[in-house]
């Protein structure tokens, strides 16, 4: 999909060159800064992406992991600064853009086949 | 005394703050305006400068409009208007060009412009009313309600339905994230009346500026 052409120009130095390619049945390793005050820790959130959406500078991710046996899903903008960055841990094989299903489904049933790269 | 330019919405996007925080702006396209005409209180009876921003062919223009650009030395101009008690820069004058750096980041304007036209629309779209029930022979599904008391008329402001948009309007106190000289755009924060590719004029602010507004940032900070 292509955006306007201006709108391309002016968003340009803000887009990031070091995101991995990855899709949505991955699980990957999302390095986001958090600022606490004045001090600066990184956070890790590690789980299957579970939606792309958008393109240039308004891209998006979601990843869903399970915390102490809660879903907890959070979208990441894909060119977001805060992101220090981004780990594959595994690509897998999936029959959807969208993994909403994965939102009914626990433990066993959950899981991912491993895709060959 | 008031700045102002014209320029062109180009569409909306998102840029990411120096904080990391992703805002949506609108992109205005604001190619050098030229000045065409500067109206004086002793002149014209009110003091003005008259803009016109975006060429156009020299055959969509007739002759007066010919005359009226060559004082400035300029092509036909297809969106022409003019800023009241203009102040944009020293000694303007005809045939002056005035650029996207008349504003600076951080600042707030009021932009106007024509909004998306809509058509004939009917009460529940155009004024926010909202409908009957559906069933039950209710018969009242998206009828406009009460004309009033019974005196022969119906009183004015009275919601009926007819052409919904069209109009112009002013958002005021937006604010401008980003001055782009080298591509002459403007980036303001959140929405601007019209369509994509519809004229705009950016202004500065009428509200940021009053009293009331200025110690509220004070007790804010």
């Amino acid at each position: 999909m292509r955006q306007n052409t201006l709108i391309e120009k002016i968003t340009a130095d803000q887009l990031r060159s070091d995101i991995p390619d990855f899709r949505a049945g991955d699980t990957i390793r999302v390095y986001a800064r958090i600022v606490e005050g004045s001090r600066e820790r990184i956070q890790l959130f590690e789980g299957v992406v579970i939606k792309r959406h958008g393109f240039g500078i308004s891209a998006t991710y979601t990843v869903r992991k399970i915390s102490n046996g809660v879903g907890v899903e959070r979208t990441f903008p894909l060119h977001s600064p805060r992101v220090d960055k981004i780990e594959v841990v595994r690509h897998g094989r999936v029959r959807r853009a969208k993994l909403y299903y994965l939102r009914a489904l626990h433990g066993k049933a959950a899981r991912i086949q491993e895709r060959r790269v | 005394m008031t700045k102002g330019i014209l320029g062109k919405k180009v569409g909306m996007t998102q840029v990411f703050t120096e904080a990391g925080e992703l805002v949506p702006v609108t992109v205005v396209d604001v190619t050098p305006n030229v000045v065409l005409q500067v109206k004086s209180l002793e002149s014209d009876g009110y003091d003005a400068v008259q803009l016109g921003f975006d060429d156009k062919r020299e055959v969509l223009s007739n002759k007066p409009e010919q005359g009226h650009v060559a004082k400035a030395k300029a092509t036909p101009k297809r969106f022409i208007s003019e800023i009241r008690d203009a102040q944009l820069g020293e000694d303007i004058k005809v045939g002056d060009e005035v650029k996207a750096d008349l504003f600076a980041a951080g600042e707030a304007v009021d932009v106007t412009g024509t909004t998306k036209g809509h058509g004939y629309q009917g009460n529940i779209h155009k004024d926010g009313q909202r409908r009957g029930p559906m069933s039950h022979g209710s018969r009242y599904h998206r009828r406009p309600g009460s004309l009033g008391a019974i005196i022969n008329r119906v009183f004015k402001g009275k919601p009926l339905p007819g052409r919904m948009g069209g109009n112009t309007v002013t958002m005021q106190n937006l604010k401008i994230v980003r001055v782009d000289t080298d591509n002459n755009v403007l980036l303001i924060k959140g929405n601007v009346p019209g369509a994509n590719k519809s004229y705009v004029t950016v202004q500065n602010s009428v509200k940021a500026n009053t009293k009331k507004n200025l110690s509220k940032q004070k007790n804010k900070a």
